[in-house]
């Protein structure tokens, strides 16, 4: 890639708009991941009786539905994200690059 | 020259399963038939691929990538196949069974770094990498101190990765088929470096995929004959396992697995950066076309892998009931119990297998025998696959090549072969010896360098304007050595390995007295406690942040011209990285 073509892709504004509204789409879903992941860790580490104690009369306790759900959660968060970025994003990546390809000819 | 090798493999197999059965003896179980013919129709099937991978696999890239050409849906279901090994199929559930609640927490935690994977790392790999992640550390700095350094860290997680396959495969083969434990590993290291050297990746990818649909599908089966048998009630099931588990309620609650905050902490980190850190996973983002398809690729595996820990889940809580709690052996005592050595037959990580055949009989017990023993199998490919390219590709064409010298596409990929075979007798070897550990903490010390290691080079390098070739290098071999020197010191090894004969002394001491089993588990572990140096299990906590804190402290302090050229390039770097312009193709850096 030529310097000449770096400065045109990073100048370009909807190359910019697609850079900065992916990476900070990643890291808000990556943030929250964290948040929920590190929250149970926490929870086991230092109020383990909370995940233990039971729901209602039976022997379910309270960690297995969280437990289920931080799994079903972090499913829906890889569909959330490849939903938008193999649609918007793509599609702006497209226009970036016929931007690009109509600028360098 | 294919067919040739293919009919000796058979005929060695054959040789080695009879002689199992003489040798065997005492030690081993009877011959299981249905297990041994369902076995062999999946290891001529996979050779056959193997067969039709070869004549596919001319170049480099059809080697180390199937040439590019695997879609999203087949390398998902291909890396759930990577990610769905022996340890995760039996050792989540044989935790289960033994720990119940604290099978769940590893099974997240193994779980949890996949969308992370997504949103930071898949599309970025697969933009900029080639064959092997150090293509993607090694973009803009110096390749040979980088590329030496991702090998080490790829062959070290390799290696551990491989002891724990082996190990299961051995204990699994000896139960299963009866044949001796080291003739298993032999002929799971034979089968392995066929698949690899033959088939590349091509055969790699599609073993992979025919074992996570027989691994999923006969995990299915066994878990809805469980959820039957409580008419499809979570709470029937608990309730009837801790009327059965000798640690009762608490199954049903975290447990002594993880104790204390810094050991939860510290394993949280280990397996959410340490998949971001995997040789054998990383590399499969290069076996896809595009970005797209990359991700896709992580939407598919994770679905898979999450559905596979619920089932493991409820195949835990199921063996406690059918498996612990079952009557029918002599004197009322569960008929998979071995008197001798009151433990489960083959230990825990069994708890699996024999549901099976709690569940579905002979037959049934045959099929998942088999689905396991391909599972391991798959998985040793994989491994094996990353370790061989991380010595061709990392080492011998790169890091070692003579400067301004090209190294042939033939010459590169004969190396890689001769790398198999050599891997194939490593883990062979390390299979042998380290027969007697718990196979899931293999895994988890194998996470542990992974996170330490690989993920903060590749993390940085991908993201970090400012990383220099010095910063990476000496944070990575920093995360690297105190991940070693931890875990080397830490309670598995240090008190359970290097001082094996005074633990068994101590234990063989309580037991004269004439102790409970309770009591005897509580010395064993009190002496485990006080002869570690280190007393977590997984020093993740201390070794990553370490690793990052050195490859920003020497990246920052790096005032070389090497350091100036390694910023300025990166705005080419990332424009590539996140518009994969220039990644198409043939790519050479």
């Amino acid at each position: 890639m030529t310097q000449e073509m770096v400065d045109k892709i990073k100048n370009n504004p909807k190359y910019q708009k697609l850079v900065s509204s992916r990476s900070s789409f990643a890291w808000t879903l990556t943030i929250i991941m964290l948040v929920v992941y590190y929250a149970y860790i926490l929870l086991i580490a230092f109020a383990p009786e909370i995940l233990g104690a039971k729901m209602g009369s039976g022997m379910t306790t309270v960690g297995i539905p969280v437990g289920i759900a931080i799994i079903v959660f972090s499913f829906a968060m890889t569909g959330i994200y490849v939903k938008r970025a193999n649609g918007e994003f793509d599609d702006l990546l497209k226009e970036v690059k016929k931007e690009i390809e109509g600028e360098m000819k | 020259m294919f067919g040739k090798v293919l009919s000796l493999f058979m005929l060695a197999s054959a040789a080695l399963l009879a002689s199992g059965d003489i040798a065997g003896g005492t030690k081993a179980e009877q011959l299981n038939i249905p297990a041994i013919v369902m076995f062999f129709i999946f290891v001529a099937g996979t050779l056959l691929i193997t067969y039709w991978a070869a004549k596919r696999t001319k170049s480099a890239k059809d080697f180390y990538t199937a040439g590019g050409g695997i879609t999203g849906t087949q390398n998902g279901t291909a890396i759930a196949g990577d990610y769905m090994s022996a340890a995760s199929f039996l050792g989540i559930t044989g935790m289960v069974y033994l720990k119940g609640y604290d099978g769940l927490i590893f099974s997240i935690g193994f779980l949890v770094g996949w969308p992370v994977i997504l949103f930071m790392i898949s599309e970025q790999l697969r933009n900029l990498g080639k064959y092997t992640f150090a293509d993607v550390t090694a973009y803009r700095l110096q390749q040979k101190q980088i590329r030496i350094l991702a090998a080490l860290g790829s062959l070290s997680v390799v290696i551990l990765y491989l002891i724990a396959q082996m190990v299961g495969a051995g204990k699994l083969i000896e139960i299963l088929f009866g044949l001796d434990y080291e003739y298993a590993v032999v002929l799971v290291g034979v089968l392995m470096v066929a698949y690899v050297a033959f088939g590349g990746m091509l055969a790699t990818t599609w073993v992979q995929i025919i074992k996570a649909v027989l691994l999923l599908a006969g995990t299915t089966f066994m878990s809805i004959m469980v959820m039957a048998k409580f008419g499809f009630s979570f709470e029937e099931l608990f309730t009837a396992a801790t009327k059965v588990h000798s640690k009762g309620e608490a199954i049903m609650s975290p447990g002594g697995l993880v104790s204390d905050p810094v050991s939860a902490i510290s394993l949280g980190i280990a397996l959410m950066f340490g998949t971001a850190g995997l040789p054998h996973i990383l590399m499969r983002f290069f076996t896809v076309s595009d970005a797209k398809e990359a991700r896709k690729s992580v939407f598919v595996a994770t679905g898979l892998i999450g559905y596979f820990y619920v089932l493991t889940f409820i195949m835990g809580f199921g063996a406690i009931v059918l498996v612990l709690g079952d009557h029918s052996g002599a004197g009322g005592i569960s008929q998979y119990w071995d008197t001798a050595t009151n433990a489960l037959k083959g230990e825990n990580n069994m708890a699996a297998v024999w549901l099976a055949h709690a569940v579905g009989g002979d037959y049934f017990l045959g099929f998942i025998s088999a689905v396991a023993f391909a599972t391991i199998l798959a998985v040793v490919s994989g491994l094996t696959l990353a370790g061989a390219s991380a010595i061709s590709h990392d080492l011998y064409a790169n890091a070692f090549a003579k400067e301004g010298v090209k190294v042939s596409e033939e010459k590169e990929m004969s190396v890689s072969r001769y790398a198999t075979f050599g891997i194939g007798v490593a883990a062979i070897f390390f299979g042998i010896a380290f027969e007697k550990q718990n196979i899931a903490f293999v895994v988890a010390l194998a996470f542990t360098i992974a996170a330490s290691a690989n993920f903060p080079v590749l993390f940085m390098s991908i993201f970090w304007k400012k990383l220099t070739t010095r910063g990476a290098v000496l944070g990575g071999y920093i995360g690297l050595i105190s991940a070693l020197v931890l875990v080397i010191l830490g309670p598995v090894v240090w008190s359970e390995i290097i001082h094996a004969d005074s633990l068994k002394a101590a234990v063989d001491a309580v037991k004269a007295t004439g102790a409970d089993a309770a009591a005897i588990a509580a010395a064993k572990a009190q002496f485990i406690k006080d002869t570690a140096i280190i007393p977590y299990k997984f020093p993740a906590v201390f070794s990553v942040p370490l690793a990052f804190i050195a490859i920003w402290f020497f990246s920052v302090t790096d005032s070389s011209a090497d350091a100036a050229r390694c910023e300025a390039e990166f705005d080419a770097q990332d424009i590539r990285c996140q518009t994969g312009i220039g990644a198409d193709g043939a790519v050479d850096h």
